[in-house]
């Protein structure tokens, strides 16, 4: 079969760049997901907190996920849970798989990716010791706990505080269980401070900054962990161990792009966000193929992730038309373009930054801001007060420069320029920079 | 009454039982624990060893040879993940050339095909990622990778299939002699078996001890791993080794048969046979000799540490033998490695030694007549072309839906584990069998999704299911207000 759009993944990134795709007139959208009902994730977030940015006011993860997807209402969006997408070529062909189509190929004039994230395991931080029963993941935990009702464990401990672990934490405490600790290897918490205070601080949790895992007892079920303290370059300190009995040991030690599509796709990949290389406009390096969401860098918030899938759906409605139009003289269908944009044509500017930064997205602007404003997102990599953030082009211009008081790693920081700023531009790269007033560990 | 009595469901236990089930036998494979491949057989690197290890002249060197030869057709035969990939042993240095050439002629004593020595520019661009500072290499083209559970639940599959039985969670406590042969006490029952076969693995002194003073001592020796994502499993093309010298032991470096890249072991001697903990040292060892070897790993893809106890003795051989003063009984015991490679010529060995001392072997008439009665066949989705694909799942939709997203395992074959002749009871036993989980999110995705499936199935409240052992619960209870409360 042939679409024009294919969307794949249908979390709060999918759907909004349904909505909006369809908004700039693309009509033939394909939403293919794997699970059986739209939302993605937010389907296991049943705390509040969402959507204050985009619906101006505090629903749960379901019900967030019930208004993106009640914008596909009265559209020609083609919705197809329980579809999972085995592979995606260069040239936008498309294998995937389910139970009531069988096997289906889709020859695809845009593609969105949209997949999401997945959570880092215990593997990924090599925590020597038994392999017992009783260790998983924050999300895998929330799902149990959420989704299929089932308790996880009585007696709790939090490796990292990552967003998922700190609500998991107050989760786990209201369904009866008692939270010893979160434990945290950095000397200050991942997490938005917001879910530091209404998480573990209002129910008496213990965050045990600079502390690590070291040690897991347990041949059955969990029995206990070893809690290290750590030096300045994240090593256990000998002599600081001390055991925790617990039956359950919860990670939330960060989150990784789910880029396999895309590598299979030759989509270049940033290793800094471990999601795709883009442009402004949410383009990867291969040309009709976009990203946004969680796959492309992992947010904080899913009012950001709605915002940046809006950008992507204008965005590959854009590559449509203007291949319609290029095309128009050979044929009108819209799929058999053969002529995509080249990339090297496109002139870019790069984006770079300094080494308090962990990342921008996106990593380069391309010639044709078609936007008003451009949103540079970065996160900084240890916690910052008083300083400027500046944008800096190679002769040492700086371009903009903005105050912030205060910046942390968990949450994720938004520059805005104007796009005439950028057009203006000879240069071929720009220098994202901070300059610290102070610096503090944590208080 | 049975003809034969196994003890011990690992590799070796499986190898004796699928050769045994050819012929007109009533035969029983008793395992301690939940499922088969639980012992060492879990856990291990999963080469097929060509063969320039042993002395000349042991068992071990004869075995190995041999079953390394069989390898290739038992698991086209079995349906199980095999690679003939070779294998390198890399030297740094004119000591560890020296070894290469030493090792080089005991394999050519001991029979192994196509070995060769290759010069550095040779292994380099065998094996590119190399370091540079690699100076030779003994090249074993016969050497090669396998799925060692898979291999030992596809003969207990075969073995089933063809009138045998396992029995699970059946520790044999006691060996008593009757006139007619033994009585082997069981938690719950008795077994009273004309023959018995002790391939009892860590335990096989223990269980020799039941019927005779014990002549030989099992040392247990754990191997850590590093087992990572199968990003880096194109890393190397080939097995390959570190030189094994005096003051170090070597590691290996190699693709799983599922295609992750494995590296360790660790070699140490632990009192506990169940002692399967990883260590920071054990771990940080085996990263720097690899390292060493490859300077490119990348250590952040890791996925899971293991470790696995193998059942070295005090022998220099493999023991393996109707023991001495006993009658009707054999033993195949400390197997260590290079047990897997042995395994598919241990089975035949062992049956020989039965009928040395008596057990009429009569081919069944079923396989004579159908030779594809020895063969399994399963499905793997995540290695079949798009038109396979379509054509499965539209023979059986289950095949539509995947559970596993990062090894892309299908419900329908979930299913056929469940439903299998060996049934998947464990969230592990699914895994074994259909790698599901294996993969980088560990289960973080497949988990949820297989519990249910496997509490539906076997028709138990989500909370009796179990990770692994008996006792490696998942669920403590329902939520409050679960679906109980309403």
């Amino acid at each position: 079969m042939k679409s024009d759009l294919v969307i794949i993944g249908a979390g709060p990134a999918g759907l909004a760049a349904a909505a909006q795709a369809y908004k700039e007139g693309v009509r033939d959208i394909l939403l293919l997901e794997r699970d059986n009902e739209p939302g993605g994730i937010l389907n296991q977030c049943i705390h509040n907190g969402f959507g204050l940015h985009i619906y101006k006011e505090e629903l749960t993860g379901p019900e967030y996920a019930e208004r993106a997807f009640r914008e596909l209402d009265e559209t020609s969006v083609r919705f197809m849970p329980d579809t999972m997408v085995l592979s995606v070529s260069p040239d936008r062909r498309i294998s995937a798989v389910s139970r009531t189509e069988g096997l289906i190929r889709i020859e695809a004039g845009s593609v969105i990716l949209a997949m999401g994230c997945r959570e880092r395991t215990r593997g990924a931080i090599s925590i020597p010791g038994d392999r017992p029963s009783g260790i998983l993941t924050a999300g895998a935990a929330q799902r149990y706990v959420n989704i299929e009702g089932c308790m996880v464990g009585r007696r709790v401990v939090l490796l990292g505080s990552g967003d998922i672990g700190l609500i998991m934490a107050r989760r786990m405490t209201l369904e009866g269980a008692r939270v010893l600790a979160c434990v945290e290897l950095m000397p200050f918490s991942g997490g938005l401070t917001r879910n530091i205070v209404q998480c573990l601080q209002d129910y008496d949790i213990p965050l045990l900054l600079s502390h690590t895992i070291t040690g897991i007892r347990g041949r059955k079920r969990l029995e206990a962990v070893t809690v290290s303290k750590v030096d300045e370059s994240l090593r256990p300190i000998p002599g600081t161990e001390t055991e925790l009995d617990c039956d359950t040991l919860l990670l939330s030690v960060g989150l990784i792009p789910e880029n396999e599509l895309s590598r299979g796709a030759g989509v270049e990949l940033d290793p800094r966000t471990g999601g795709p290389t883009v442009t402004d406009d949410t383009q990867t390096s291969v040309p009709g193929i976009f990203a946004c969401g969680n796959v492309l860098h992992v947010h904080d918030l899913v009012d950001n992730v709605t915002l940046e899938a809006r950008k992507a759906g204008r965005a590959a409605a854009r590559f449509l038309f203007s291949a319609t139009r290029e095309d128009i003289a050979e044929t009108k269908d819209v799929r058999s373009s053969k002529k995509s944009p080249d990339p090297s044509a496109r002139p870019v500017l790069r984006l770079t930054s300094d080494e308090n930064i962990l990342y921008t997205v996106p990593q380069a602007f391309s010639s044709e801001l078609s936007d008003q404003t451009v949103d540079i997102y970065f996160r900084v990599k240890k916690i910052l007060r008083d300083c400027d953030i500046l944008l800096v082009d190679p002769d040492g211009t700086v371009l903009r420069r903005v105050y912030r008081e205060y910046m942390t790693p968990g949450e994720m920081e938004k520059l805005t320029l104007s796009s005439s700023m950028l057009t203006a531009r000879s240069a071929r790269s720009l220098t994202l920079t901070i300059r610290p007033g102070e610096e503090t560990s944590h208080d | 009454m049975v003809d034969v009595a196994i003890i011990g469901g690992g590799v070796i236990g499986a190898s004796v039982a699928y050769a045994l089930c050819r012929y007109d036998l009533s035969v029983i494979l008793l395992e301690k624990e939940n499922d088969v491949a639980l012992g060492a057989t879990r856990a291990n690197s999963g080469i097929v060893h060509a063969g320039y290890d042993p002395p000349p002249g042991s068992l071990m060197a004869r075995l190995n040879v041999d079953g390394n030869a069989k390898m290739p057709a038992l698991c086209r035969d079995l349906d199980v993940l095999f690679e003939p990939c070779g294998s390198l042993v890399v030297a740094f240095g004119p000591k560890e050339d020296a070894v290469i050439r030493t090792l080089y002629e005991r394999g050519v004593k001991n029979g192994v095909p196509g070995l060769s020595v290759v010069d550095r520019p040779g292994v380099l661009s065998m094996e590119p990622n190399l370091s540079p500072e690699v100076t030779g290499a003994l090249w074993a083209p016969s050497a090669g990778i396998v799925n060692p559970w898979d291999l030992c639940i596809a003969m207990c599959e075969v073995f089933i299939r063809n009138g045998g039985e396992v029995r699970i969670s059946s520790e044999v406590t006691q060996t008593e002699s009757s006139d007619d042969g033994w009585i082997l006490h069981l938690p719950n029952g008795r077994v009273r078996a004309r023959y018995v076969v002790n391939t009892a693995g860590l335990y096989s002194d223990e269980v020799h001890a039941q019927v005779s003073p014990p002549d030989f001592r099992i040392l247990p020796a754990r191997g850590q791993y590093f087992l990572l994502d199968k990003r880096e499993g194109e890393r190397v093309h080939r097995v390959l080794f570190s030189c094994p010298s005096e003051d170090t032991k070597g590691v290996l470096i190699t693709r799983t048969a599922h295609g992750n890249l494995i590296v360790g072991p660790t070699k140490e001697s632990v009192p506990d046979k169940e002692d399967t903990a990883t260590t920071a040292e054990g771990l940080a060892e085996i990263r720097k000799k690899a390292l060493r070897m490859v300077d490119s790993i990348r250590f952040r893809d890791n996925i899971a540490n293991f470790s696995g106890i193998r059942a070295n003795t005090d022998r220099d051989d493999f023991i393996i033998r109707a023991v001495p003063g006993v009658n009707h009984y054999v033993e195949a015991a400390g197997i260590k490695s290079p047990g897997l490679a042995s395994a598919p010529a241990i089975g035949e060995y062992v049956v020989d030694r039965l009928r040395e001392i008596g057990l009429s072997t009569v081919q069944k008439q079923s396989v004579t007549d159908h030779p594809d009665a020895l063969t399994r066949r399963v499905v793997r989705f995540n290695r079949m072309t798009d038109e396979q694909r379509a054509a499965l799942v539209v023979s059986d939709p289950a095949y539509g839906r995947v559970v596993c997203r990062c090894e892309t395992v299908t419900e329908g074959e979930v299913l056929d584990a469940i439903r299998s002749p060996l049934p998947a009871r464990t969230l592990d036993a699914i895994k074994r069998r259909t790698a599901a989980g294996l993969g980088r999110c560990q289960g973080g995705f497949c988990g949820p999704r297989i519990a249910a499936l496997l509490a539906e199935e076997l028709r138990i409240p989500p909370t009796e299911m179990i990770k692994d052992r008996p006792g490696s619960y998942i669920f403590t209870g329902p939520t409050k207000g679960g679906p109980d409360e309403i």
